[in-house]
């Protein structure tokens, strides 16, 4: 009786009802605490980029508050409070790096960073002091490792050109190896390195084995991961990209000079 | 009766372990060692997935058409952890993000097919759970035991917890970094399949044919060869 043609699709047909009611009932009840935890995620990174994130304080909303989001126009390198049709604390670099309209693809002898597409407008996170002067600035970086693209944000000081810190909210790396650009004793290292050098070049780099102490480009050199050149290199390879001409060079100079 | 009810419960953490001694279930055994925490809640995760599929798997076995019973238990366990996973992106979102895909992949995972298709759909609704809860339990002792070896001696931490201090933190312990790679679990999932068969006799399979001896033939004579 189980296997009459009615039985088998009506038992087919209310499990599939039932079991999509159930799905569909998680999924709507749950949308809204999901989308705060993303958001408040991508917020703790850029606060621990900055350095300034409390981890006793439970309010992210109210510490990232603290900081001023613009958008970057990447086609003249200013900084603008408002794009038409685009929500400046919604809005998200890497999603709209994939939407028609919003990117530009990277010539190929320009992708050193491997990131294939860049957005058109890009975001950044100002922290001003009580004079209301540039403290520091939170950028968004990204760039291919050895498994996938490393996602993070980078910290520069008030002279837009020593690191303040490097925090990655997403990447593949291998646990141990290259997942160790987590690591915290890592991420120390950065502080206070230089990205450009004298001539305006970008210098940063991740070498391979631990800085000499006495080197006299010691400001432009980070160790490299133990067991992940190639993730060490993608590193090197996202700075010189994100930082360079096609970067955020020019927006930091026109920042610079107000 | 509540005996019964034990046996159920206890036989698939050590005697009928679905891991040790089916074998299911190996590549999420393989893929989310590295790190206890994560274990933890994956643990959590399929144990919960695998009891409450195997429940209303055994309530509505009676209805079950034999043509399309496997599709009708994946739709049951497909809906069960997709739920579980909405679950831990609203409330633990750090830990479903180190769990990525995995949490997804129980879906596939043998033991909740297997305990369906072998327990849920010839027994009644309590039994099918607390075997449910039983061979979960029984996978995730395994997985336990698999993710202390591999994050104490692969990182000197437990849950986070710096345990031994690592060389590369200024501490005495060079961290193992074999056991941080999925590998690694194959090896102490073997070695634990062999001190398990050690004390259970009854687990060691028979051996499928017998080596001959090779002895020496007591008429052999040593011949000079003459060249």
């Amino acid at each position: 009786m189980n296997d009459s043609i009615i039985k088998t699709l009506s038992v087919a047909f209310a499990v599939c009802l039932v079991c999509s009611l159930f799905v569909s009932f998680a999924a709507v009840n749950l949308r809204d605490t999901q989308n705060l935890n993303k958001i408040n995620d991508q917020r703790v990174k850029v606060l621990q980029a900055a350095g300034i994130y409390d981890e006793a304080n439970t309010n992210i909303e109210e510490q990232f508050s603290v900081l001023e989001a613009m958008f970057i126009d990447f086609s003249n390198n200013q900084i603008v409070s408002a794009i038409e049709g685009l929500d400046l604390d919604s809005y998200d670099p890497v999603e709209y790096s994939r939407k028609d309209g919003f990117f530009t693809a990277i010539p190929n002898d320009e992708d050193i960073a491997i990131v294939k597409n860049k957005e058109n407008y890009g975001k950044i996170f100002i922290l001003r002091d009580e004079n209301n002067l540039i403290n520091k600035v939170v950028l968004p970086i990204r760039g291919y490792g050895l498994w996938g693209t490393l996602f993070g944000y980078i910290s520069l000081a008030a002279d837009l050109n020593t690191v303040e810190g490097l925090e990655f909210y997403s990447h593949k790396e291998t646990p141990g190896l290259g997942g160790e650009v987590d690591n915290p004793r890592w991420k120390k290292i950065w502080i206070g390195k230089k990205v450009y050098n004298n001539n305006k070049n970008v210098s940063l780099e991740v070498i391979k084995g631990a800085v000499n102490p006495q080197d006299q480009n010691i400001d432009y050199k980070v160790d490299g991961l133990s067991g992940a050149t190639l993730t060490s290199r993608g590193v090197t390879n996202m700075l010189a990209y994100w930082f360079g001409e096609s970067g955020y060079k020019q927006v930091l100079e026109n920042l610079k000079n107000g | 009766m509540a005996n019964k009810y034990k046996e159920i419960l206890i036989k698939p953490i050590i005697a009928e372990n679905p891991i040790t001694l089916q074998i299911l279930g190996i590549c999420s055994a393989l893929a989310v060692t590295s790190n206890l925490t994560v274990t933890l809640i994956m643990c959590v995760a399929l144990t919960s997935v695998v009891s409450l599929s195997n429940l209303f798997i055994s309530i509505i076995r009676n209805h079950i058409p034999s043509s399309v019973r496997i599709i009708v238990q994946m739709t049951i366990i497909a809906s069960l952890v997709i739920v579980v996973d909405e679950l831990l992106k609203a409330y633990d979102y750090e830990t479903s993000k180190k769990l990525s895909v995995f949490v997804g992949l129980i879906i596939t995972n043998c033991i909740v097919m297997g305990r369906a298709e072998a327990f849920a759909m010839k027994e009644k609704p309590f039994p099918s759970f607390i075997d449910g809860l039983g061979n979960g339990l029984g996978y995730s002792f395994i997985l336990i035991v698999v993710a202390v070896i591999r994050e104490l001696f692969g990182a000197g931490t437990l849950m986070g917890v710096e345990i031994f201090p690592l060389v590369s933190n200024g501490g005495w312990y060079p961290a193992n970094n074999l056991l941080l790679l999925p590998p690694s679990s194959f090896i102490i999932i073997g070695l634990l399949i062999w001190v398990i068969r050690v004390f259970n006799k009854e687990q060691v399979e028979e051996k499928d044919f017998s080596l001959s001896k090779h002895d020496v033939s007591p008429n052999y004579e040593k011949r000079e060869i003459n060249v």
